[in-house]
Parts: C-alpha cells; sequence; structure tokens
C-alpha cells in the first residue's frame, strides 16, 4: 500500500493513520473554533463533530460562516483559535496526514477548462503523490463509478454543469479519502443534477464508508436520517440528529426548526408550486 | 504491502512522490502554455520586436567597444540578444505571477493547496514549472535570432541553460513575492508598469554600463544594483561558455531571499475573501 491510498471503511487502517479505534474517532472534529475579519466575527466558538460513514449537513443561509468554516478545514485559513481534527490528525499541526485523508468539492468550480477530463484528474493525483500509472487506473475506476467514462477525452470546457460537478467528485475521491466535504455543490444546477449528485454523495457514504459534511442552504438536501449542524451568524445553534432537533425544537420539518432557532427561513432548493 | 524499504518524510511522502509532484505541476503549466498559442506568440512578438525594429534602428547610433565577454566588435543587435532573453523571462516571471493571483481569485489555486504535500514545495513546484515554460520561449528566441546573425558559439546554447534555470527561478520568485501582497487581479497591471519597465530600462539590456556611467553617474548605481542587471550579465557571459562571478553570486542571493520571501509571505486567504456589501466571504 502506498502512503496516499487512505483505506475505504471495512479496511484496516495503516499504522500512521490510527489513533484510536474508529469507533472512538470522528472523522471531523471542531473544536472551539473561531474566526474573525479584521474586527467582524465570521466564526464563534464552533464545536461539533462528524462520525466515519456518516451524512452530515450543516445549514446555514448564505453569509453564515459555511466557507469560511470549509477554508479552515482545509487549511487555506489559518486557525486563529480552537482547533480541527481530521481523524486525530491536528490540521495545523500535521496537515500532511490531515489533508491526505480529506477529499474537497468547493464552492466555486476549481477545474482546469483547458484541459481534458482525465488530465485534470491526473493533475490532482500528482497533487497527492499519486504516480502516472496508478492514477491512469484510479482515473478510470472513479469515472466509471460517476458516469463519465464516456467524457474521459473531452475539454472540461465542454462539460455541462452537472458534469463538471460530479467531476469535481470524481477527483476529490481520486486520492481515496475518508471524509469528503462538499461546499454547496448542488449551487446552480437543476433539479435532476442535483438529484444525482445528491443521490451519488449518500451512496458513498453507505457503500463505502465515506464521512461526509454537506454545506447547504437548501433544507430539502436533508435527510430525516441525517446529522445536521445548524450554523447561523457564525455561532452552532443545533448539532444532533434531524429528528431530535425538529422535536427539541418543537417544529415539524427542518425549515420550521430553522425558523424556530433562527427567525429566518430556510430556503428550498424546488421551484415555487 | 510492499517489503522494499522507501524513505520518507514526517508525513510519510516518499521522494518518488515529491518529484511525482513535481512532475505534474510541470506538466500542468506545459499543458497549458501548449493550449495558450497566443500567450506563446506574444511572449516571441515583444522581444523580437525589439531584435528586428528597435536594435536594427539604434545600431548606428550606439556603439559598442569591445567588452567581456566579447572579444572583438559587435553589432547592436548581438549585444541585446542576452537582455533580451532575460526580458523573456522577466515578463514569463510576471505572467506566471499574474495567472497565480487570477488562479487564486477563480478558486483553481484551492486545488493545488488542499495537496497534503508542504506548501513551501508546492510553491516552489509553481516556480520550477513556470520556468520551465520560460526556458521554451527562450529557445524559440534564439532559433529565430540565429537567422538574424545572431549566432554564439554552439557551446554557448548549452552553457547557457543553468544560467537561464537561474535567472528564471529569480524573476519568478520576484514575480512571486509580487503577487503575494496583491489583494485584487486589478491592482496587478499597476505594479506591472512599476516594475518590469524600471528594471529592465534601468539595466545593463539595452546598453553597456560604462555607457550609462557617461550620462548618468546616479543612473549607474541604480543599474549596478539591480538583480536584473545582474541575470543579463550573466546570460551574456554564460551564452559565450563563460562565468561572470559576481553575476552569480548576486543572480544566486537573490533567488534564495526572493523564494524565501515569496513563500513566507504568501497567504491563500488573499483573494479568496469574496468583495461584496457584507464585506467578505463568510
Amino acid at each position: 500500500m502506498t502512503a496516499t491510498d487512505a483505506p475505504l471503511a471495512g479496511q484496516t487502517p495503516p499504522d500512521s493513520h490510527r489513533r484510536s479505534s474508529p469507533a472512538e474517532m470522528p472523522a471531523l472534529s471542531i473544536d472551539g473554533v473561531s474566526h474573525c475579519y479584521g474586527a467582524r466575527r465570521a466564526l464563534i466558538d464552533i464545536n461539533f463533530t462528524v462520525a466515519p460513514a456518516s451524512f452530515t449537513a450543516l445549514l446555514g443561509l448564505n453569509g453564515a460562516g459555511k466557507s469560511t468554516l470549509f477554508s479552515l478545514v482545509t487549511r487555506l485559513f489559518g486557525i486563529q483559535a480552537g482547533r480541527i481534527g481530521i481523524f486525530g490528525h491536528d490540521i495545523g499541526r500535521e496537515p500532511g496526514e490531515a489533508l491526505r485523508l480529506l477529499g474537497v468539492v468547493f464552492q466555486p468550480r476549481t477545474l482546469d477548462l483547458d484541459l481534458s477530463v482525465t488530465q485534470n484528474l491526473l493533475y490532482h493525483a500528482a497533487l497527492h503523490g499519486i504516480d502516472r500509472r496508478e492514477a491512469r487506473s484510479r482515473a478510470g475506476e472513479v469515472l466509471a463509478r460517476i458516469g463519465l467514462a464516456d467524457r474521459a477525452g473531452s475539454k472540461v470546457r465542454d462539460l455541462s454543469g452537472g458534469q463538471m460537478r460530479r467531476l469535481e467528485i470524481a477527483r476529490a475521491l481520486l486520492h481515496r479519502p475518508r471524509l469528503l466535504l462538499l461546499d454547496e455543490a448542488t449551487v446552480g444546477l437543476d433539479i435532476k443534477a442535483r438529484a444525482d449528485i445528491l443521490g451519488h454523495v449518500r451512496q458513498l457514504v453507505t457503500e463505502q464508508g465515506i464521512g461526509v459534511l454537506w454545506a447547504t442552504h437548501l433544507f430539502d438536501e436533508i435527510m430525516p436520517g441525517d446529522d445536521l449542524v445548524i450554523l447561523h451568524q457564525g455561532q452552532v445553534l443545533a448539532h444532533g440528529e434531524v429528528a431530535r432537533i425538529i422535536a427539541d425544537t418543537g417544529g415539524h420539518d427542518v425549515n420550521s426548526a430553522f425558523m424556530r432557532l433562527t427567525g429566518v427561513a430556510a430556503e428550498t432548493g424546488s421551484p415555487a408550486p | 504491502m510492499s517489503s522494499t524499504t522507501v524513505k520518507q518524510d514526517r508525513s510519510g511522502f516518499s521522494l518518488a512522490q515529491y518529484v511525482t509532484c513535481l512532475n505534474g505541476i510541470v506538466w500542468r503549466e506545459a499543458l497549458r502554455f501548449v493550449h495558450q498559442r497566443e500567450r506563446f506568440v506574444s511572449a516571441l512578438v515583444r522581444p523580437l520586436v525589439w531584435l528586428f525594429i528597435f536594435a536594427a534602428g539604434f545600431r548606428q547610433v550606439l556603439g559598442i567597444s569591445i567588452i567581456p565577454p566579447y572579444e572583438t566588435y559587435i553589432l547592436y543587435e548581438v549585444y541585446i540578444a542576452p537582455g533580451l532573453m532575460a526580458m523573456i523571462q522577466l515578463f514569463n516571471g510576471m505572467q506566471s505571477s499574474l495567472s497565480m493571483v487570477y488562479d487564486r481569485e477563480m478558486g483553481n489555486m484551492r486545488t493545488l493547496l488542499v495537496s497534503p504535500l508542504p506548501r513551501w514545495y508546492l510553491l516552489f513546484c509553481k516556480l520550477v514549472a513556470g520556468t520551465a515554460v520560460s526556458l521554451l520561449q527562450v529557445y524559440a528566441f534564439l532559433l529565430i535570432a540565429w537567422f538574424w546573425d545572431i549566432a554564439p558559439p554552439p557551446i554557448g546554447y548549452l552553457t547557457v541553460l543553468p544560467a537561464l534555470i537561474l535567472s528564471g527561478l529569480m524573476l519568478g520568485a520576484l514575480g512571486m513575492l509580487i503577487s503575494s501582497g496583491i489583494k485584487q487581479l486589478e491592482n496587478f497591471a499597476g505594479v506591472m508598469n512599476f516594475v518590469i519597465f524600471p528594471m529592465f530600462f534601468a539595466s545593463s539590456a539595452l546598453y553597456p554600463l560604462w555607457r550609462v556611467q557617461e550620462g548618468s553617474p546616479l543612473l549607474y548605481y541604480v543599474c549596478l544594483f539591480n538583480p536584473f542587471t545582474h541575470a543579463v550579465e550573466l546570460i551574456r557571459f554564460a551564452l559565450y561558455g563563460q562565468t561572470n562571478w559576481i553575476s552569480l553570486a548576486v543572480v544566486s542571493c537573490c533567488t534564495a531571499a526572493f523564494m524565501i520571501g515569496a513563500i513566507y509571505a504568501y497567504d491563500p486567504s488573499r483573494g479568496l475573501i469574496r468583495r461584496g456589501p457584507a464585506g467578505g466571504e463568510t
């Protein structure tokens, strides 16, 4: 096994990644994280965890702090206060160990439009130190899994918005992460493309045991069995199973629970009737 | 699991993985360069205009005495060829930095920065990739210049390579250092005007320093302390199979200083924070 082969669920993790038993180890732990832009506080004492093989939705309106949190987890921003751990590896102290277990789909498109689908994947593989032969093999696998095998040689510029998102997910999975972060991955997509992508990500959780943190401002992307973190104005207002949060707030669905907690309505991704 | 022992760093990456990463970044930069033919053409047109038009016009005005590394009287075109080679690298270094600012704003830079390899190494790879592209441009220029009777000794094409690599790294690192301080893409054009043109004109690229000294002693000292002057002289001597040790020392030290400064100053959060009514991305 190479150093970049993070194991999937059901496989034994290599010694370098093992700190305690997987049952004890959260895929992602956020402990007391705060962040300021000058005098403006974007995140205030954030605490929550994401379990392995779970789908956790991070629900918040635009401006709630989701993207700032993602930038901190991915080490794009330096941590000002608190601690972030990925399978026990501190992102500040052991960024290499932590980032190799992490796959990310950012909100803005980060693909190279002038390169082909395969070339984008090979570039990503190189950034993780995966040699060319292995990278080609993995690229074929992930493209087949995500239904883009027939577009392997196409320029990314020629793909639809939904296909680009699927490619970004395929790219995020190429180095076999155990935790996947998706920041508003369905923004700008039609209903079918949204449903396809959401369905595929949920499949990754159940079939491959990947922990998923799904940032969204659309409450209809959240299922009753999910874990939910409600982020509002830089603060976590609720964290736990969806059903429990609904019960605790006295609401009857995610939207009403969100309204009771924040005083404002969340959005739905479905068109108005 | 393989039974062979592979030397790894603290975070578990082997030397082969570092090399794979470097190859990948250089390969991607080369692909982008090939796809952007206009960039290649414009990179060549600029020095060729200087060579074909400017040099032809000034040939009779500017006399060049015999100065090292030249052993006889030379045409003005021959004199400015190393300066134009350095100019290609100067523009390329700034162009690479411009693309880094663009990538940072557009989000492509995030792909690079979430790699688990050390950030200093990723930035170093970007520098190497930019330098590799500049080498392609310089050798294409030399090929065309050969038809214009600018023909250094054949060994010069080989001996100039290390000098080009070093000067390419220095100018690329300078561009990266400058781009580290830039928050928005729009600010870059102004910075280029304040950096590229002063650096190029206050150097030995277009006229020998002894002529500058005759005209203005103050400007002579400005040129002498300009790292670009030493990049030009390093290339000029290397093109004739010689070494200008002072220039080599200056360029080496400046390369190290700019590179350390660029890596230290690089802050990926610049440009990721979107401007908006709320004042930033959250």
